[in-house]
C-alpha cells in the first residue's frame, strides 16, 4: 500500500545513514591526513588553555522560566490547530468556547507578566 | 510496473534528489551569502578560487571534509557525535510534507514533486524543524564548555519562544483556508492572481512569521546562539571540520525551507504568475526571500537576549493572539 508517511520514514533512514557516514568518513580521512603529535591541550575545551575538568553544566534558572511558559503556551496552540482547521463548521459556538479559553489563558500570561517571569534576571 | 513499485522508486527518488538539491544548495547559499554581503559593503568577496571565486564553495568543502576531527576532552563522545546528524537529519525531514513545485506527468504517471503528501502538512513541517532544537542542545550539553552550556540554553529559550510565535500566525491563515495540507493552502490562492495572495488578507500574520522565521533559522537580527562578541561560538563552539559542517547544511536547508513555507502560505506558492510558470514563479519567490534573509543581515545589528525576550513575549505573542481574534470575528461576520 502506498503509505503517506512511507516518504518520511525513508527520509529519516536515508539521512541518518547518510550524515553519519559523512562525518565519520571525514573523521577517517581527517585521522589519516593530520598531523597525529598528541599534545595535553590539542583537546582541551576553547577556554585560554586551562586543563579540562569536570564542569558542572550549571546555567540560569530563567531559561527554565521560559521553557515552563513555553510548555504553558505550546500546548495550548496545539489544542487550537485542530479548531483553527474546523473553524467555520464549528461557527459562532466553536470561536465563543475559544475566546473563553484564550481568556483563561491571558489570565495566566498577565500574572507570569506582573510576577516578572519575562524579565531577564529579574532582581525582584 | 505496478502502483507500489511506482509509488516506492517515486518517493525515493524524491528523496534522493531533495538531500543532493539542497546539500548542494547549502553550499552555494554561504557563497551568495558572502558575495551578497561583501556587495552591500562595498567589497568583491571570494574571487580568488574560480571565475567570481565560484569554487570556493568546493575549497571550503574540502577544507572542512579533511580537517582533523576534535572530540575534547571530558565530552560525552556519543553524544557530541550524535548531535550535528539530528541538526541536519531533522532540516531535511521537515521538506518531506513541502510541495516544491506544481505536480506534473511523466510516463503517464501524474508525479507531485512532494515526498509525503500528508493531510497536516503544515504542522508536520514546523514539528520536524522543532526536533532539530535537540541538536545544539545536546551538542552544547555534550561539549563540556562553559561557553557551549550558554549557547545550547540561549537556542532553547529562542526556538521555544518563536515556536509559539509561528503556531500563533499560522493560525490565522488555516482558519480562513480549513486545511493544513499546505497543497490546499497553496490551491487557496489560485483565484486572482497576485490580488488573490494570503499576504493582503493576513498581513499582520505574514510580518508575525517572517519575524519568528529568522529567529527560528537563527538569522541575524537573532543570532544569539552563536553571536561571536558574547559566547564565542555558541553550541558550536567545540565542533570542527564536517560535524559542524552538518549544523551549517542544517541551517541553510531549514533556510529554504522557510522559504518555500513564506511562499506556499502567504505568496501564492506555485500557481501561475501572470505570464510566469508556477514552478518558475515560487523559484523567484524563494530566491527573494533567500535576498531578504541576506539583505537583513548586513543591515541590521544584533539584539540583546532580553530584548528578544521581550519582543517575542510582550509584543509579538499579543499582536497574534488579537490578529487571531480578529480574523474569527471577520469571518463569522
Amino acid at each position: 500500500m502506498a503509505h503517506p508517511y512511507f516518504g518520511v520514514f525513508f527520509l529519516v533512514v536515508f539521512t541518518a545513514i547518510a550524515f553519519i557516514a559523512t562525518t565519520t568518513l571525514s573523521a577517517f580521512v581527517g585521522k589519516k591526513l593530520a598531523a597525529r603529535e598528541t599534545e595535553k591541550l590539542k583537546l582541551s575545551i576553547y577556554e585560554c588553555g586551562p586543563e579540562t575538568s569536570l564542569q558542572p553544566n550549571k546555567i540560569s534558572a530563567q531559561f527554565y522560566l521560559y521553557a515552563l511558559l513555553f510548555i504553558l503556551f505550546d500546548v495550548e496552540i496545539i489544542f487550537m490547530f485542530p479548531w483553527a482547521v474546523d473553524f467555520k463548521i464549528l461557527g459562532m459556538f466553536g470561536f465563543i468556547e475559544m475566546v473563553t479559553f484564550i481568556f483563561l489563558l491571558a489570565v495566566g500570561f498577565v500574572y507570569a507578566w506582573k510576577k516578572g517571569a519575562l524579565e531577564w534576571h529579574s532582581m525582584k | 510496473m505496478s502502483d507500489t513499485t511506482f509509488f516506492v522508486i517515486e518517493t525515493i527518488v524524491k528523496s534522493l534528489i531533495i538531500v543532493a538539491v539542497f546539500s548542494a544548495l547549502a553550499g552555494f547559499g554561504t557563497y551568495f551569502e558572502r558575495k551578497v554581503m561583501a556587495f552591500m559593503q562595498r567589497r568583491y568577496g571570494p574571487m580568488l578560487v574560480g571565475p567570481q571565486g565560484v569554487l570556493q564553495v568546493l575549497a571550503d568543502g574540502i577544507k572542512l571534509f579533511t580537517k582533523e576531527d576534535i572530540v575534547p576532552a571530558n565530552s560525552v563522545p556519543l553524544i557530541f557525535k550524535i548531535a550535528p546528524v539530528i541538526t541536519a537529519s531533522t532540516a531535511f525531514i521537515a521538506m518531506a510534507a513541502v510541495p516544491f513545485f506544481p505536480s506534473f506527468e511523466i510516463m503517464g504517471h501524474t508525479v507531485s514533486p512532494i515526498v509525503a503528501d500528508i493531510n497536516i502538512g503544515i504542522l508536520f513541517v514546523l514539528g520536524a524543524m522543532a526536533v532539530g532544537l535537540y541538536g545544539p542542545l545536546l551538542g552544547g550539553m555534550a561539549s563540556n564548555n562553559k561557553w557551549s552550556i550558554l549557547g545550547a540554553a540561549r537556542t532553547v529559550v529562542q526556538f521555544l519562544s518563536f515556536e509559539v510565535i509561528t503556531g500563533l500566525s499560522l493560525l490565522a491563515p488555516i482558519m480562513m483556508i480549513g486545511s493544513l495540507s499546505l497543497i490546499d493552502i497553496n490551491n487557496y490562492q489560485t483565484e486572482g492572481g497576485v490580488a488573490g495572495w494570503l499576504i493582503w488578507t493576513q498581513p499582520v500574520a505574514f510580518f508575525l512569521f517572517m519575524i519568528a522565521a529568522f529567529a527560528e533559522t537563527n538569522r541575524t537580527p537573532f543570532d544569539l546562539l552563536e553571536h561571536e562578541a558574547e559566547v564565542v561560538a555558541g553550541f558550536a563552539t567545540e565542533y570542527s571540520g564536517m560535524r559542524w559542517g552538518m549544523f551549517f547544511i542544517g541551517e541553510y536547508a531549514n533556510l529554504f525551507t522557510v522559504a518555500f513555507l513564506v511562499s506556499l502560505v502567504f505568496l501564492g506558492g506555485f500557481n501561475d504568475l501572470g505570464f510566469i510558470p508556477g514552478a518558475l514563479a515560487i523559484l523567484l519567490k524563494v530566491a527573494f526571500f533567500f535576498f531578504v534573509f541576506l539583505w537583513v543581515r548586513s543591515t541590521w545589528p544584533h539584539i540583546r537576549p532580553d530584548q528578544l525576550m521581550w519582543l517575542c513575549w510582550k509584543v509579538l505573542m499579543p499582536i497574534a493572539i488579537i490578529n487571531l481574534l480578529i480574523t474569527g470575528i471577520v469571518i463569522l461576520a
